[in-house]
């Protein structure tokens, strides 16, 4: 528990620090997500593709919406974008800077899917085995064109009884796998060459106003922050204040209908302060009751 | 617990000691990778050597630039490389120390991938596998055979289940000497790159070890300064904040209070801390009109000292003197920090 303490405290000291370990908490989902779904080509024609395009594309665009969801800066971006300029002026490069951080760390968890899939390969197989030229492969070569798109259909499912010792079946699901690994390692390729230029070429652009825009998006989400502390401690207050106010008048109202002489005895002097003048089953069940049905009004003043 | 706290902080403490961390956690993601991966050789002849040479070469590239990527010092690098001279010189012994610290570090994922590549084999064999001897190793009689089918043949040497060639050549006699030559290049490289960790470490305090202790002081000291000073930023824009929070809620109290026309409640004698952290807001419609003005028209980013010091819920500091002050320090120690 220690450990996790440390670690969470680590995190949650810096806000960009807490954001990537969202975004890293994201990726590690996606991963696990991948290999424990239960992929299932349906093996028919026409389904094939939307199968597997879909597994591929569909759960990125899940990820990237939860990406967006689970940072609380987008929040803050939103805000700072459709509030009214009012006494404060509203700066552009500001919000397009909390935009683009936000935007790239949403795309991480989608990003490592799609490269987790092609590198698995089982989605491009199933999605591409009707599309191969059957002249290439021995084992359909020969086939009537009616059945080879059932017989290349029938590709990714191995247990097929027609399929399961075709060596053909293994020469085109080899085939597509090898492309299938080779597009993802070059998707991986790319996007590492684009962070490595983005990361090394930013301070030649315009560097001083990027320190300028990453300073005051920190101040606004600060100050957010501030201003739901200051209010959530003035909301306790105020409702400190509104019930000891209800108790009293509660008490006052007890004394004015109740003809019980007052207690005299000094010792209990502490505890009844406590009590605030309700000591016993009738007035408990009264104040309760009021409470529920006349709430008193918001007002401290 | 207090095992790991300790190695946690020790880590932390030395921006050096933290990179060598995310070092080898590098390091052992790419065997982790590597294992995970699942190696698929496509036996076609002319994309064995593709596929073989790729998944040997482009994962080590990324592996690479990822070192880059993560490492937070290139953005220090790039900056101080890129910075206006202004009244501070720049010195390129820093920046290449910096630089080679950097590629170093960087430079042993890769390493580790490729050692792993070449010991295990499956490359390498997947690779060359049609550039077998066959005169040493097989039957080089079968003439009828054209090059074209031998070497289609060849290329299924990894994929046993689908191999027709063993009167040609036996798999497992090919697949031995190719994994045999694979795992002497393994070993190969592992000690080139050992020897020459060890010839830069032992031989470089021969070569002007003054001017490396003085690049390696610099180059912590940059890294140094711009840790501290987005320190001194956010606490900076926490203060800020906070002064503006609080300027604001007493500005509504203030305007609402003239709205009303209301006499200024004298505040109980006893009313303590919890009435001034009520910042004037007692009632709903007044907190209301807080949060809508909040919204539709925040504060503007300009700290004024307090106007008038009797009556004001100003929980801060108590020396009305030094307030006309305040603004003009806190813009002093933004600056001074650099």
């Amino acid at each position: 528990m220690d450990r996790f303490r440390m670690i969470f405290q680590y995190f949650q000291s810096n806000s960009e620090s807490v954001m990537n370990g969202i975004c890293g908490l994201l990726a590690l989902a996606s991963v696990k997500m991948y290999t424990s779904f239960d992929f299932s080509c349906p093996c028919l024609p026409q389904y094939n593709m939307a199968y597997g395009l879909g597994i591929m594309f569909v759960p990125p665009v899940i990820f990237f919406l939860c990406g967006l969801i689970l940072n609380r800066q987008s929040l803050v971006m939103l805000e700072e974008w459709k509030r009214p300029q009012g006494r404060r002026k509203k700066d552009l490069a500001v919000i397009r800077y909390m935009c683009s951080s936000i935007m790239q760390r949403a795309m991480v968890a989608p990003v490592v899917w799609i490269v987790v899939t092609l590198l698995d390969g089982k989605c491009l197989i199933c999605a591409f085995s009707g599309s191969m030229d059957p002249e290439n492969f021995v084992g359909f070569a020969s086939v009537s064109p009616e059945q080879v798109q059932q017989l290349l259909a029938k590709v990714p499912c191995k247990d097929d009884e027609l399929m399961r010792n075709n060596t053909s079946r293994k020469a085109v699901s080899r085939y597509l796998r090898c492309w299938s690994q080779a597009l993802g390692w070059s998707i991986l390729l790319i996007l590492i060459i684009a962070a490595f230029l983005a990361r090394w070429l930013r301070p030649c652009f315009n560097q001083a106003t990027l320190l300028q825009a990453r300073h005051w998006s920190n101040y606004i989400d600060i100050e957010q922050k501030i201003f739901e502390e200051t209010c959530c401690e003035h909301s306790r207050l105020f409702a400190h204040k509104c019930i000891l106010h209800f108790f009293e008048s509660m008490r006052q109202e007890i004394k004015l209908h109740s003809f019980s002489l007052p207690r005299e005895g000094e010792q209990n002097e502490g505890e009844e302060d406590l009590l605030r003048g309700i000591t016993d089953q009738d007035q408990v069940n009264k104040l309760l009751k009021t409470w529920y049905y006349e709430k008193p009004p918001l007002d401290v003043s | 617990m207090d095992k790991f706290r300790m190695i946690f902080q020790f880590f932390q403490s030395n921006q050096e000691s933290f990179m060598n961390g995310i070092c080898g956690i590098m390091a052992l993601a790419s065997t982790q990778m590597y294992s995970a991966f699942d190696f698929n050789c496509p036996c076609l002849p002319r994309y064995n050597l593709a596929y073989g040479l790729g998944i040997l070469l482009v994962p080590p590239f990324i592996l690479f630039l990822l070192g880059f990527v993560l490492n937070n010092n290139i953005s220090v690098l790039a900056e101080e490389w890129r910075r206006p001279q202004g009244q501070r010189g720049k010195d390129p012994a820093v920046l290449r120390y910096m630089f080679c610290s950097m590629a170093q570090r960087a430079m042993i994922a890769p390493a580790v991938w490729v050692s792993v590549t070449l010991l295990d084999g499956k490359c390498i064999t997947c690779a060359f596998c049609t550039s077998v001897p066959m005169e040493t190793l097989g039957n080089a009689s079968h003439h009828h055979l054209s090059q074209g089918e031998i070497q289609r043949v060849l290329a299924r040497i990894p994929c046993k289940d689908i191999y027709n060639g063993q009167e040609l050549i036996a798999n497992e006699v090919a697949i031995r000497y190719l994994r045999c030559i694979s795992q002497a290049l393994g070993w190969c490289f592992v000690l080139l790159m050992t020897t020459l960790a060890f010839l830069v470490r032992s031989l470089r305090p021969c070569f002007s070890q003054a001017a490396f202790l003085k690049s390696r002081y610099w180059s912590h000291y940059i890294d140094m300064e711009r840790k501290l000073f987005d320190e001194t930023c956010a606490e900076h824009a926490r203060s800020f904040a906070k002064v503006c929070i609080q300027q604001f809620f007493e500005g509504m109290s203030t305007d609402l209070v003239a709205a009303r026309c209301h006499l200024p409640k004298k505040a109980p004698v006893d009313a303590g801390e919890a009435a001034e952290k009520l910042l004037g807001i007692t009632d709903q419609g007044t907190m209301n009109m807080a949060l809508k003005s909040w919204h539709r028209c925040k504060p503007p980013l300009h700290l004024h000292p307090p106007a008038l010091p009797a009556g004001n819920g100003w929980a801060g500091e108590g020396q009305p003197p030094t307030h006309p002050s305040v603004p003009r320090r806190e813009t002093a120690a933004y600056y001074s920090s650099v």
